[in-house]
């Protein structure tokens, strides 16, 4: 008899996202400190790292005017 | 002297009037001697163009099939130089691979470039943290938000929002997860297993799954809340329905919950869900007065206890049969794991001992330094690591404080856990030896366990073959460590 | 902020719902009222006589002789600078020109029509390469060429569109974008895809074999023909889409040599207005950025809908203006520019990219936040009136302009 918790059937299509995402692969997007990235497509994930700068380029008025329009 | 203008056709080639003028443009700069060139079509009106610009020596043959070379240099052989280099350019070809230096700058460009994306981790400082998780959300995907330095209102907000809509937001402050087998930020190799944690705790978290592995288990999922998720004013919001979302994950078939205790009210809701639970769940309080004040069985209070009954067997633990020197009565601890400290402080209170910590338990004081008395001290605290890499990743301030106790003639044992696994120092276990092999030879006993499995980079083996052969005890896990030093003072653990 | 997710998620449906359609040629003042005695529209945000560059005055020029407004090129300049002559953007008035962009009343326009929408768009047509009048030429030669576009070729093409109920537009640029074209740069594809769908239509409108081998031979020897037609369709989807308040999508780009203008939808009519770049690029033989005018002409239309710089990936050859390699920098160009655009097009797609959509809807916030300014392919004109095309290449939008565009946009919200 199959072991349940090696065979698993895939969730249904309206199962929540979280559901979704235990069921597997995770497909990271990385936003930050880049060894992160590096150590998951070590691991064999798919991940996208992303060349992140603070908003504005350090404007600090024009990024708290860009937070209040929530970009 | 006048310039020399010489031309060259090519019948019957065709190339992009881009590449031609590129060429063009390389003989210009990289051909000494070189004044005008031109790669061009024999059209009637790229050659007027080429006679205006004196590039034309003499009548020209050439039709809009051809390809006219011209080139005005210096002397003879500057143009004959230049022709040549035209001919080099016009077999080479460009091989790059497409897309090998883009780099999105932002969420919605890296969405464009990974379809199927489900995971956001996000590392930026924590000014920003919460509005680039507040957009991950807002695109459907779920967020491990490593930031910490995030407001208590924000991470209440996001969490709130997440599970609006069904959503998982490990965080703030989450370094370790591991997803449907996937070592997120600082994790471990760890094989499948049937043991699912949530962990409000990353070496919590560690631990715990690193010892399922190296008794042959493995897990499902070890899934981050946040330090901050049993705080009464996040209520264990993450928690709890990361419990659920494992009661239904089929690959689950043991529920483990690390996390240091919480307030009463949280931890009442934490456990009155777990009697509830579908599945056996563990919930390890660590650092928990007594397992009697919760009046459920299913509380314990170390990592290594949580790992025995997930497991459904006591963990092979062989201690290192060490004794004190005479005059020497303290123990004391130099930790990079939070949660790995506060275990030792555990295994020590509840060995009668008195201790003191920069990051106490229930019952235990708290202290700045290991000047006096039982002192263990986690260098991942606040106040060590600001503007400084976290110790997992850079010991240098833990393995000094080792240093200077080595050199305490009243220290009994120093306790040491060396973390591995990816984003942690390429080999701690050898920055520790150095520190010992360089210090007296009388001196405390140093006892160390490896967080970490065969499969990391670093090798659980290697690790502990390195510590051994300075000399270092190492105890098969971090609660077995701190029971080590309580027998080596002759104390019952 | 939820009104302004809700307004560009409007904004973008526009885009996207919108129907194209090449419908006829007419003299410009019969489709554009205010173009009377002595008026005269332009490329890019306004500007007076004064601050014009050398191009843009020997073009307004040779249009004041062309209408017959001034006797010759001296009396014009008379006439341009006395003030008896106004100036307005073709932007303000339904229309685009490409480089110096001028628009008087007896020039014939392409009529572009949003079928989606009912609004309508306008252009001149293309008059070749080489001394013509957008790149300030003004001598007898150009003319006589605009004559001929007015009294010949335009009956032609209007005849020959009505006849045929216009060409839809969308599916030529699809088309296009699979073989090469990216709509500014590069326009050959859909130039050749037109004359091959126009031409029975084209017969049967000249009338004789004489007039359709004239139409076809000017057509055909101008690979850049197609390009006003695509401006115009650019404009024609773009003006929909103005006036949603609380969107903060990009409705206009457009430079007049001196400035480089932006309009954003929820702040109308406004202009954001910053001194032009200089393009980077290839030169001809004989020329250098010594010789380059600023960057001009109302053509970056096409980079607002998503095509130009923006659909670089379609076009690999064009990214070699920008210095080192080819092919793979186009596609990371377009890849950067998902980063500052709100969605991708469904309808044109790229095949370098597996058939990724254009990416469409320029968010103001998004170029503010990341400091990527929209890339532009662009002609570069010689600074000389009357010299013409001295070389191509890629220039950015002003960040300026956008950073300008952001506080206003904020403040019709309330927000400081």
């Amino acid at each position: 008899m199959s072991d349940p918790t090696r065979d698993p059937l895939p969730p249904p299509a309206s199962a929540a996202p979280l559901d979704r995402l235990l069921a597997g692969p995770v497909r990271v997007v990385n936003i930050g400190l880049e060894q992160f990235a590096t150590d998951l497509a070590g691991n064999g994930a798919a991940v996208v790292h992303v060349e992140w700068a603070p908003p504005a380029a350090g404007d600090t008025k024009l990024a708290a005017l860009l937070a209040k329009l929530g970009s | 002297m006048s310039a020399v203008a010489k031309n060259e056709i090519r019948r019957g080639l065709y190339l992009d009037s881009v590449r031609l003028m590129q060429i063009a443009a390389a003989l210009k700069s990289d051909v000494p001697g070189v004044e005008e060139a031109a790669l061009m079509i024999g059209t009637p009106a790229n050659l007027a163009i080429l006679a205006a610009a004196g590039l034309i020596a003499g009548g020209v043959d050439a039709g809009p099939n051809d390809l006219v070379i011209a080139v005005c240099a210096r002397d003879a052989d500057a143009a004959a130089a230049a022709l040549a280099a035209a001919r080099v350019h016009l077999e080479r070809r460009a091989a790059r691979p497409a897309g090998a230096t883009y780099r999105p700058r932002t969420l919605d460009g890296a969405l464009a470039t990974l379809a199927g994306a489900n995971l956001a981790l996000i590392s930026v400082p924590g000014a920003f943290a919460a509005a680039e998780a507040r957009r991950a959300l807002g695109r459907g995907l779920n967020v491990m938000l490593f930031s910490d330095n995030v407001s208590l209102a924000d991470e209440v907000a996001l969490k709130d929002e997440a599970l609006a809509h069904g959503l998982l937001m490990m965080g703030p402050d989450c370094g370790t997860a591991l997803i449907a087998g996937t070592p997120i930020g600082f994790a471990n190799s760890i094989p499948r297993g049937p043991v699912g944690i949530v962990a409000a705790s990353g070496t919590g978290l560690q631990e715990v799954s690193s010892l399922l592995a190296r008794a042959a288990s493995g897990i499902s999922h070890g899934i981050g809340v946040g330090g901050r998720d049993l705080a009464s004013e996040v209520g264990a919001r993450m928690t709890l329905a990361a419990m659920a979302a494992l009661e239904r994950d089929p690959t689950t078939a043991h529920i483990v919950l690390v996390s240091k205790p919480p307030d009463p009210g949280v931890a009442q809701r934490v456990l009155d869900r777990a009697a509830r639970a579908a599945k056996p769940i563990t919930v390890c309080f660590l650092g928990a007065e007594t397992r009697a004040s919760y009046g459920d069985r299913r509380v314990v209070a170390t990592l290594s206890e949580a790992a025995e009954r997930a497991l459904g067997r006591p963990l092979a633990a062989a201690l290192p049969e060490l004794r004190t020197t005479n005059g020497r009565t303290r123990i004391c601890g130099a930790f990079v794991g939070g949660s790995l400290c506060a275990e030792a402080q555990t295994v020590l209170r509840d060995g009668g001992l008195a201790i003191g910590s920069n990051a106490p338990i229930p019952g235990t004081a708290a202290t700045r330094s290991h000047a006096a008395g039982n002192a263990l001290i986690d260098f991942g605290a606040d106040e060590y690591t600001i503007g400084r890499p976290h110790p997992m990743i850079d010991p240098a301030l833990r393995d000094g404080a080792v240093a200077a106790l080595l050199g305490q003639s009243d220290v009994a044992v120093v306790l040491a856990d060396i973390v591995i696994g990816f984003g942690a120092h390429p080999d701690p276990a050898r920055a520790l030896a150095r520190v010992v092999a360089a210090g007296p030879r009388a001196r405390p006993l140093v006892i160390a366990s490896v967080c970490g499995t065969a499969g990391d980079p670093q090798g659980y083996a290697r690790q502990v073959a390195t510590l051994a052969e300075a000399g270092i005890a190492v105890a098969s896990s971090n609660a077995a460590a701190a029971r080590a030093a309580l027998a080596a003072l002759g104390k019952p653990g | 902020m939820q009104l302004i997710e809700d307004a560009n998620r409007e904004a973008v449906r526009r885009i996207a719902a919108a129907e194209p359609v090449l419908i006829d040629v007419r003299p410009a003042g019969e489709v554009i009222p205010a173009l009377g005695d002595r008026v005269l529209l332009h490329a890019g945000p306004p500007i007076e006589w004064a601050r014009m560059c050398g191009p843009m005055r020997g073009a307004i020029a040779g249009a004041l002789v062309f209408e017959g407004w001034a006797t010759d090129l001296a009396a014009a300049e008379r006439l341009a600078g006395s003030g008896a002559v106004a100036f307005a953007p073709n932007h303000h008035h339904g229309a685009v020109g490409p480089m110096t962009g001028i628009t008087t009343r007896s020039m014939p326009v392409l009529v572009v029509e949003n079928r989606a929408f009912g609004n309508r768009a306008f252009c001149t047509i293309n008059e070749g390469l080489g001394k013509v009048m957008r790149f300030g030429g003004n001598d007898a030669e150009v003319l006589a060429r605009l004559a001929w576009l007015r009294d010949e070729l335009a009956s032609v093409l209007a005849v020959g569109l009505r006849a045929r109920g216009g060409l839809a537009l969308k599916g030529v640029i699809a088309r296009g974008l699979a073989m090469g074209d990216e709509m500014h740069q590069r326009n050959v594809a859909c130039t050749s895809l037109t004359v091959r769908e126009l031409a029975p239509a084209l017969a049967q409108a000249a009338g004789s074999t004489d007039k359709l081998a004239a139409a076809l031979a000017f057509i055909g020897a101008n690979d850049q023909f197609f390009l006003n037609i695509a401006m115009a369709m650019g404009k024609a989807i773009m003006d929909p889409v103005r006036d949603i308040p609380g969107s903060s999508v990009v409705t206009a780009m457009a430079r007049n040599g001196t400035d480089f203008g932006v309009r954003v939808s929820a702040t109308g009519d406004r202009w954001f207005v910053a001194p032009v770049e200089m393009p980077k690029g290839m030169y001809f033989p004989g020329f250098s950025e010594a010789d380059a005018n600023p960057d001009m002409g109302d053509s970056t239309i096409v980079e607002t809908v998503g095509l130009g710089g923006f659909a670089m990936a379609a076009a690999p050859a064009v990214a070699g203006f920008v210095g080192a390699g080819g092919a793979a920098d186009a596609l990371d160009w377009t890849r950067t520019m998902y980063d500052i655009t709100l969605a991708r097009s469904a309808a044109w797609t790229m095949p370098s990219l597996d058939f990724a959509g254009v990416p469409t809807a320029i968010d103001v916030r998004k170029v503010v936040s990341t400091g990527i300014a929209p890339v532009i392919n662009t002609g570069i004109a010689h600074k000389k009136p009357g010299i013409g095309q001295v070389g191509a290449g890629v220039v950015r939008a002003p960040l300026d302009c956008f950073k300008q565009a952001l506080v206003a946009f904020a403040a019709t919200l309330g927000v400081a």
